[in-house]
């Protein structure tokens, strides 16, 4: 399991708007290390996000996006207490799922 | 021969021809945007945008539990550590850094501070860490320690102790190591970091002789730099200068470190510190 994702979610009117921080090499393959040998690939492949439970956002990484990577995503309909839940999956099949309530 | 010569002078006076107008569009271009607004601005409006998600957090956090965590040989935490406001005090501890220290006998900044608390309390060598390359083994959780530090005094002004003559001392080598020219390239810390409104690239280069403001300079590091993905602190980034100078590298947490941070910290004296910041 990685290290903890930080999300932040802020409603303003209807809109919510979240921000999500992620914790990943996101190594891409194409790279070597000093003894010339391939650094293999390591990268989230499909990134979840829950509103109180119902998914509302599902989208497919690639090794293109940057390490560390951060999302920020609006939510309609979200009210303050409400909690928004961020998955990630990577190609070793590592997950991590966090939460953060709405404010 | 002479043929020759006034076939070449044409060939000059067409080619300044050539560029003469094309300077003059160049220069018609960047203009009318400076007006609205200006190259700094522009970089400014950058640094907000990166700003909003800063993976600095991301270590800081790593740094919090570490900090908590017992760990090395004698499984211990660091939550007993004096950073130099008393065991356990980490709020306001990173704007009084460097600062002496009564149990070393030495003036120590905020990452050979976290080695001695390493190697006291938890059983770590200090040696050992220390002679560890950047980014490698337990130097990853120096620097994230280093990260959670530093931002418990985010907001807070700098303000080095300068009472113990070895604080005077150490502030006194700093300086000359900071205006000491050397290396293959005769270059110096002041080279690049003695007047105002230099920069390279994109990158502004804070006057560090006197105080360079809020979150400038010393008040900014610890930092993330977004384009090695990277967190750095103040010794890395220290190195770092050295390496660009065509220096030798200096020991980590090595008292000539610590007396150019000594020197930054002391002119930085009422800058706010916005560390763990966002670098390019």
């Amino acid at each position: 399991m990685g290290d903890p994702m930080r999300i932040r979610a802020q409603v303003s009117g209807n809109t919510t708007t979240v921000r999500v921080l992620m914790s990943h090499e996101m190594e891409t393959g194409q790279r070597r290390d000093t003894a010339g040998k391939v650094i293999p690939a390591w990268f989230i492949q499909e990134v979840s996000a829950a509103h109180n439970g119902k998914p509302v956002l599902t989208a497919s990484w690639g090794p293109s996006v940057a390490k560390n990577p951060f999302m920020r995503f609006n939510l309609k309909g979200a009210k303050a207490g409400d909690k928004v839940s961020v998955t990630w999956t990577d190609n070793k099949g590592d997950k991590r799922t966090d939460e953060a309530v709405v404010a | 021969m002479k043929a020759a010569l006034v076939w070449a002078t044409a060939c000059a006076a067409l080619l300044l021809g050539a560029v003469w107008p094309g300077v003059g569009l160049a220069q018609v271009q960047t203009q009318t945007p400076t007006s609205a607004k200006s190259t700094a601005d522009g970089i400014a409006e950058y640094r907000k945008m990166l700003e909003d998600g800063n993976p600095a957090d991301l270590f800081e956090a790593k740094g919090e539990g570490l900090w908590k965590e017992k760990r090395g040989p004698k499984n211990v935490s660091l939550e007993k550590c004096n950073l130099g406001k008393g065991p356990g005090v980490v709020k306001g501890a990173f704007v009084e850094l460097p600062r002496w220290f009564e149990d070393t006998q030495r003036v120590q900044d905020l990452e050979s501070r976290l080695l001695t608390c390493m190697e006291a309390l938890q059983g770590f060598s200090a040696t050992e860490i220390a002679s560890t390359a950047f980014g490698r083994g337990e130097q990853v959780n120096v620097t994230a320690l280093a990260t959670y530090v530093a931002a418990e005094s985010r907001g807070l002004r700098f303000n080095l102790p300068q009472a113990h003559p070895a604080e005077r001392k150490s502030y006194e080598i700093g300086k000359r190591v900071f205006f000491f020219r050397g290396g293959p390239m005769d270059f110096s810390c002041a080279a690049c970091h003695s007047e105002a409104g230099k920069r390279i690239r994109l990158q502004d280069l804070p006057e560090l002789t006197k105080n360079p403001g809020d979150g400038v300079g010393f008040a900014a590091w610890p930092a993330y730099r977004v384009s090695n993905g990277q967190m750095w602190s103040m010794q890395l980034r220290l190195n770092d200068c050295f390496r660009q100078q065509r220096f030798p590298y200096p020991g980590f947490g090595s008292d000539v470190t610590i007396s150019l941070g000594t020197y930054m910290g002391v002119n930085a004296k009422g800058a706010q510190s916005i560390a763990p910041a966002i670098k390019r």
